[in-house]
Order: C-alpha cells, then sequence, then structure tokens
C-alpha cells in the first residue's frame, strides 16, 4: 500500500516532481562541480605558477664560489665541480617522480665570437632545450622549453643534437645575425638558428645544446647546475626539521610529503656528489599565492553549498505546500500523522537519490568542462565522493521539506480540503 | 487603492511573503558578494604576486653607473606605488686572493622588496656585511672578521648575519651603500624595482622611468610578469565560473519560491477577476508586487553581501575588500528580472483559466 502510494504519486504527479528533481538536480550538480574545482584547484594553480620557473637548483657539492655579475661568469672555465650529465635521468626516479615537471641542466662556458676581423668574449650556456630523456622504460621530454616558459624565440629552436645555437637579444643587437647564417664561435662554426629574449642575463648570451658546451669546454658530461621544477606543498614548521634528527615513522612522514626540503633532500640521494636546494624566491612565495588562491575557492564552495541547499529546500517546500488537499484528503480517510509524514519522507528520500545521482553526474561534466576551457586539463572527480554527495543531497532535501511536512500534518483536514489556508 | 492592496497582500500572508523575500535576500547577497571579489581580487592577489620582488629592471647601460639621481627620480614616479632598492655589483678579492662578488645595497629597502630572503640577522652598523651561506666558507672560515680588496684599496668588515636563497646571493657579499662607495668609489649600477598594478599600468610606469632616466636601460622582469598574468587570468576565469554558477542557483531558487508564492494566490487572482479587475490591472498589480520585493531584496541583499565579501577579505587576504557601489545597479536589476519573471510566468498561465474553475478549487 505504501510503495503503492509513493509509485502512484510519482506517475500521477509528474510536473511537480519533475520541478523538485530538477531543483535537486541543479543544487547537485553545482554543488559536485564546485567541490571537484575545489579539491583540484591547488594542483592546477601550482602548475600554472610552475611557468615563473624551476624551484630547486642543483649544485655540484664541492663547487667553488660562482663570481658571476649581469650574466658574465669571470670564474676560470675549468674551475670547480661539475655534475655528470649521465646522472640526470636518475630525477626521474625519486619518490616524487610524478611531481618534478621537468629540469634543465645548464653548463656556462666562456667562447669568443669572431665576426667583422672583431673578437669578443662572452658566455655560451650549454643546456638542454627539449630532450627525451629515457629512465628505465619512461621516456619523457624535458628542457627549457618547459622550465623556463617565458623564453621567447625568434626563429628556430635549436634541435639537441644539433649544432645550432641561439643568440640572446642584446647580444643580436651588437652583432645583427639572421637567423639560418653561420658564425665563428671559438674556432667552431655553428648555425644561429634563432633570437632568444628572456629578459634575463641570457639576452646577453649564446645559448646551445648542451654537447656543443661541453665539447667546448673539453669536458664530455659535464654540467654546472641542474634547474628542477616540481610540484610542491606549502612548507610549514614541521618541513623545516632537519631530517638527521627524525626518528623513523617521522622521517618516514617527512620524506613522503612532497615538501620542496623533502624533494631537495631526494635530489641529493638521487645525483651522485650534488648539494640540492629550493631556490626561495620562487618556492617561498608559491606557497602564499597558493594558499590565498585556495583559500578563496574554499570560501566560495561553501556559498556555493549553501546557495544549493537554500535552492533544494524552496523547491521541496513549495512542492508539499501545493499538496495541501492531498494530506486533508488522506487525514479525512484516517491516516494517522506518521503515515503522512512517511509518505512524504520517503518520496523526498526518492527524489533526492535520483536528483543527487544525475546532477553527480552532471556536476563532473561541469568540472571537465571548467577544467578544460580554464586549465587546459581535465578535472576529474572521485567515485568515492557519489556516495557522500548522496547522503548530502538526502539531508539537504529532507532539512528543506521538513518543515513544510510538518505544516502539512498538523493540517485540519477540514480546512485543507476546502482549500483555505 | 493599489498601494493598499500591494501592503495587505504582503501583510496578510506574512509568512510566505518573508519565505521570499528571504530568498530574494540570499540571491542578491551572494551575488553582491560574487561580484564584488570578482572584481577586487585581481588587486588582492597583485600584492601577493609582489612578494616575488621586482618586476622591473633598471641598469646602467653597458654597465655604467646610473646617474646619482636615479634612485629619488624613480621613487617620484612610483609615489607609494612600490618598493625600489639600488644595487652596486663588483669583484673584489679575499685577504688570500679568491675573486667574490660584493654587492652594495640598501638593506631597508630589500627587506621590503625581498622577503624571501632567509637572513640570520640584518646588519647594523657600518663595516658590518651580509654574508651569502656559500660565501662564508670562503670569505671568514671562522667567523672572524675579514678584508677584502678592490684595485688596491682594502675594507674591514665583520659578518653580522648570513644570507640564504638557493640562487646567485648565496655566493656574494653584501655591504651598506655607504660602506661600499666609500670603499670603492663605484655607484649603484642597477635598481630593482617592484609596482603593483596592472600590466598596462605598469607598462606606463616603465616609460615614464624611462623619460626621466633617459641614460639607463628599463626592462621588464619578463619571468615574473608573465607567471603573475597566467595565475591571475586563470583564478579569475574560475572565480567567474562559480560566480555564474551560484548566481544561477540562487536565481533559480527566487523563481521556484516565488513562482509557489503566486500560484498560490490564484483564489485572490480569480476573486479580483471576479470583481471584473482589467487584465491590465492584474498584470501590473502582480509585476509591482513582484518589483517592490525584488528592490527590497537586493538592496538588503546588496549590505549583506558586502559584508560577506568584507569578510572573505580580511579571513582570506587579510585585507578586507573595498565596497563597489558599482555592483548594486547590476543586482537590483537582475533581482527586478528575476522576481518579474517569476510573478509573469503564472499569471499568464492562469489568465487563460475561468474565474468560476479557480473559485471551486479545481
Amino acid at each position: 500500500m505504501f510503495v503503492r502510494l509513493v509509485y502512484e504519486s510519482f506517475r500521477r504527479q509528474k510536473r511537480r516532481k519533475f520541478l523538485a528533481g530538477a531543483a535537486i538536480t541543479l543544487g547537485v550538480t553545482v554543488a559536485t562541480a564546485m567541490i571537484a574545482v575545489a579539491t583540484d584547484i591547488g594542483d592546477k594553480i601550482n602548475r600554472e605558477l610552475r611557468t615563473i620557473g624551476a624551484n630547486l637548483l642543483v649544485t655540484p657539492q664541492e663547487d667553488t664560489l660562482d663570481v658571476e655579475i649581469g650574466g658574465v661568469n669571470l670564474k676560470p672555465p675549468s674551475d670547480g665541480a661539475f655534475l655528470n650529465e649521465a646522472d640526470l635521468p636518475k630525477i626521474k626516479g625519486t619518490f616524487w617522480h610524478n611531481n618534478i615537471t621537468g629540469f634543465a641542466p645548464m653548463l656556462p662556458v666562456n667562447v669568443t665570437l669572431e665576426r667583422g676581423g672583431k673578437t669578443e668574449n662572452l658566455t655560451l650556456l650549454g643546456t638542454y632545450f627539449a630532450k627525451q630523456v629515457a629512465f628505465g622504460k619512461e621516456e619523457f621530454n624535458t628542457g627549457v622549453r618547459s622550465t623556463h616558459s617565458w623564453w621567447k624565440v625568434l626563429g628556430a629552436w635549436p634541435g639537441d643534437n644539433s649544432r645550432d645555437v641561439l643568440i640572446g637579444e642584446r647580444l643580436w643587437e651588437r652583432h645583427p645575425v639572421t637567423p639560418g647564417d653561420s658564425i665563428i664561435l671559438s674556432g667552431r662554426s655553428v648555425r644561429v638558428s634563432g633570437i632568444l629574449s628572456t629578459g634575463g642575463s641570457e639576452d646577453d648570451q649564446m645559448v646551445a645544446p648542451i654537447a656543443l658546451a661541453q665539447e667546448i669546454l673539453g669536458r664530455p658530461g659535464a654540467v654546472r647546475r641542474v634547474y628542477v621544477s616540481a610540484l610542491t606543498k606549502p612548507e610549514d614548521a614541521f618541513a623545516r626539521r632537519d631530517p638527521k634528527s627524525m626518528s623513523g615513522p617521522v622521517y618516514d612522514r617527512w620524506y613522503c610529503s612532497p615538501y620542496p626540503q623533502s624533494i631537495a633532500f631526494q635530489l641529493q640521494e638521487a645525483i651522485p656528489h650534488s648539494h640540492a636546494e629550493q631556490i626561495r624566491q620562487v618556492a617561498q612565495n608559491e606557497g602564499a599565492v597558493l594558499r590565498r588562491i585556495e583559500g578563496l575557492i574554499f570560501l566560495i564552495t561553501l556559498a556555493a553549498l549553501f546557495a544549493s541547499a537554500l535552492a533544494v529546500s524552496a523547491a521541496m517546500a513549495t512542492a508539499i505546500f501545493e499538496r495541501r488537499a492531498e494530506v486533508g484528503l488522506m487525514k479525512a480517510l484516517g491516516a494517522g500523522r506518521l503515515a503522512v509524514a512517511s509518505i512524504f519522507f520517503a518520496e523526498a528520500t526518492l527524489l533526492a537519490l535520483i536528483g543527487g545521482f544525475v546532477g553527480f553526474v552532471a556536476g563532473g561534466l561541469l568540472a571537465r568542462q571548467i577544467g578544460r576551457s580554464i586549465f587546459d586539463s581535465q578535472i576529474t572527480i572521485p567515485p568515492v565522493l557519489l556516495p557522500v554527495i548522496l547522503v548530502i543531497a538526502v539531508i539537504v532535501t529532507f532539512a528543506g521539506s521538513a518543515a513544510a511536512i510538518r505544516k502539512a500534518v498538523g493540517l485540519d483536514p477540514v480546512f485543507a480540503l476546502r482549500g483555505e489556508l | 487603492m493599489f498601494l493598499r492592496m500591494l501592503l495587505r497582500a504582503a501583510v496578510l500572508r506574512r509568512g510566505r511573503a518573508a519565505a521570499a523575500l528571504f530568498a530574494m535576500v540570499i540571491a542578491a547577497a551572494v551575488a553582491t558578494a560574487m561580484l564584488n571579489l570578482y572584481v577586487d581580487v585581481q588587486a588582492k592577489l597583485r600584492r601577493e604576486f609582489r612578494n616575488y620582488g621586482a618586476n622591473i629592471i633598471l641598469v646602467g647601460r653597458d654597465g655604467a653607473s646610473l646617474p646619482a639621481d636615479a634612485l629619488t627620480q624613480v621613487e617620484s614616479v612610483l609615489g607609494n606605488r612600490g618598493v625600489v632598492a639600488p644595487f652596486a655589483l663588483l669583484v673584489a678579492r679575499t685577504s688570500d686572493g679568491q675573486p667574490v662578488v660584493v654587492v652594495g645595497t640598501d638593506f631597508d629597502r630589500v627587506k621590503q622588496l625581498d622577503r624571501w630572503w632567509s637572513v640570520s640577522s640584518w646588519p647594523s652598523a657600518p663595516q658590518q656585511a651580509l654574508v651569502g651561506v656559500r660565501a662564508l666558507p670562503v670569505v671568514s672560515p671562522r667567523n672572524q672578521p675579514f678584508d677584502l680588496s678592490f684595485q688596491g684599496r682594502s675594507i674591514h668588515l665583520s659578518a653580522a648575519g648570513t644570507v640564504q636563497t638557493g640562487a646567485a646571493e648565496d655566493s656574494r657579499v653584501y655591504l651598506s651603500l655607504a660602506d661600499f662607495v666609500s670603499w670603492t668609489g663605484v655607484q649603484p649600477s642597477t635598481l630593482e624595482i617592484a609596482v603593483t598594478g596592472s600590466p598596462e599600468e605598469i607598462t606606463a610606469i616603465m616609460h615614464q622611468i624611462q623619460d626621466a632616466i633617459p641614460t639607463a636601460d628599463v626592462r621588464p622582469v619578463r619571468q615574473i610578469m608573465e607567471g603573475e598574468a597566467r595565475v591571475l587570468g586563470k583564478t579569475r576565469a574560475t572565480l567567474l565560473a562559480a560566480a555564474a554558477l551560484i548566481i544561477l542557483t540562487a536565481a533559480l531558487c527566487v523563481l521556484s519560491t516565488l513562482m509557489g508564492w503566486v500560484f498560490d494566490r490564484r483564489r485572490d487572482f480569480a476573486i479580483m477577476k471576479a470583481l471584473g479587475a482589467s487584465d491590465r490591472l492584474l498584470n501590473g498589480f502582480f509585476a509591482a508586487e513582484a518589483a517592490a520585493l525584488g528592490a527590497t531584496g537586493a538592496v538588503i541583499g546588496f549590505i549583506l553581501g558586502i559584508g560577506i565579501a568584507a569578510w572573505i577579505g580580511r579571513v582570506n587576504f587579510h585585507a578586507p575588500v573595498m565596497p563597489r557601489f558599482s555592483v548594486l545597479p547590476v543586482v537590483l536589476a537582475g533581482s527586478m528580472v528575476v522576481t518579474l519573471l517569476s510573478a509573469i510566468l503564472p499569471i499568464s498561465l492562469l489568465r487563460r483559466v475561468q474565474p468560476a474553475v479557480i473559485l471551486r478549487g479545481e
């Protein structure tokens, strides 16, 4: 009997059920989409912040002091220690390798440019542009084009296995070379493939594939420093603790958190004789910006949840209020308050479950659309969220209908039937 | 008569009128808060981004020193919109002949400009230096006072503290500009400038600085400016999407509540019609009611929404979000449209029905 009442109510009052269901669906859609965006926004903004540059720097442990002003290296070229290029793919073998979005080795060497009978001493920077690197079975692409995304090239980027170079913008003003022409660098003829503009010291330098720099220096496999771009978690007091002073489980927790410090520590472990450190300008400020944006989106998600709860409540209240006459009839036929209330609650639950499920799916699609159009990447919702969303939908629907149901069951059947309330 | 009808309608069905007004207030408040935040979030985030330090650099052409009044010139262009710090660099030798980069600067300005520097203790007296963590073992391995020499002249310094940044600063020695100039006679060659503002404002300031000091090169720090623009753009887009969703939900909440309310009053409608009210009068009556409700809700909601926005600003950015009164007309117009829509829709449905049918309760 009870089931039939509920079933008939759904079958006969399609319009009303549809309206209330639509409100629930919409509310759940908005809530799901906002929750999905809020949980993912940290990661997305973190990736955008990576455009500001690498946040970790790996240098040789026993290095001598850098003597560099305005991008001109005054240190004798063979002085100091080097890292081994062959060790670099191990960066992708560290615990947080999925958080490492790219790395670029650098090897500055002093060269002489001979042009029009004059010679000029300048710095040639050897690096990866977009090099295919293999670690184990994994292949990945890394270099300045991903870690230093603000570098702009007029002409073409050199290939990593070519002998082409880029000429810095300000250097080019002194030595106008058409891209495609050859120049003589320290007795070697190289082709200039493009003009590089960075807004930094590289504008006064030449940039070349690292193999060319190594050849000029006469040290195959040498790397002076490596810039590593990693997705990190804002540092807190725990992150700043010294790993040597930690006991087993605390150390494990520190090691397995993507703090800049712990990723630097793992890089140091992976590359022999290296010293890794966070670049504080990038790493420290990232945390602050990230926290602000995450906080903002979190508060807005609360507002969205509140607004959708309100919309669901309003729709349910209206739907029940419209059915006073029915309540009057049921009560006139002898239904108790409990029986009337349970019918309404059963209907509300059914509506909430259907609306919640449809809303969850629609919210997932909406979040995906937001992710694609704003961040050019996917925002996915973990399916474990479904039961949580359904429970919330049921609770909100109940809360929204409770006041209206209480009023409805308290009605005097006579007045209700005459439609005078 | 018209006014009295409007007033009585609201007073007699207090509960439902209050519910409709409540929905309207909440919707208007949420819309106001979202629009306020959307307008203000750029300014708030730009301030955060200024912690990344300079976004403009002024350097003497071909390594030459800047004119002596460059700092005051730049400051007069900036006003209170930015921070500027001078830097003078050269290579000196330690007592055992090792080369090291020495920088003269103004520590008070650097403290404001480069907040990420991790400094153990800032120099406070003359002849005190701030030594980079990597330079320390070279210049002062036992933390003793040390000598540096440049072109035959030497200076006696003690390390007040160390600086760690993870970048070039770690291998340098920093002195106060006064010590540096009296020792070497070299004037600052670089000014690092952090300006807050939109890309257009920053470009305008760069032009002004270039005009004021034509002998120097003004360069943007592209790395910082581009990253900032990207993050700001994405955050604003996300916020806009969220605002659109929330406002849509709130508007639908108002729509459903109001439509219910108007539909509920079909008996009033029928009686008026039976007593000879014209369609135009009825439409006008319900429209006026809806407009009054929308306007009242919008004004109360606007005040509430400014409060919410200010609270979010305080909690999240530690600075209040300024009320934007330019938002008010938008919220007001939006509220009226939603309420009118939710009144007109049921009325046009009811108009086709005979009053007698409604009065019989069918």
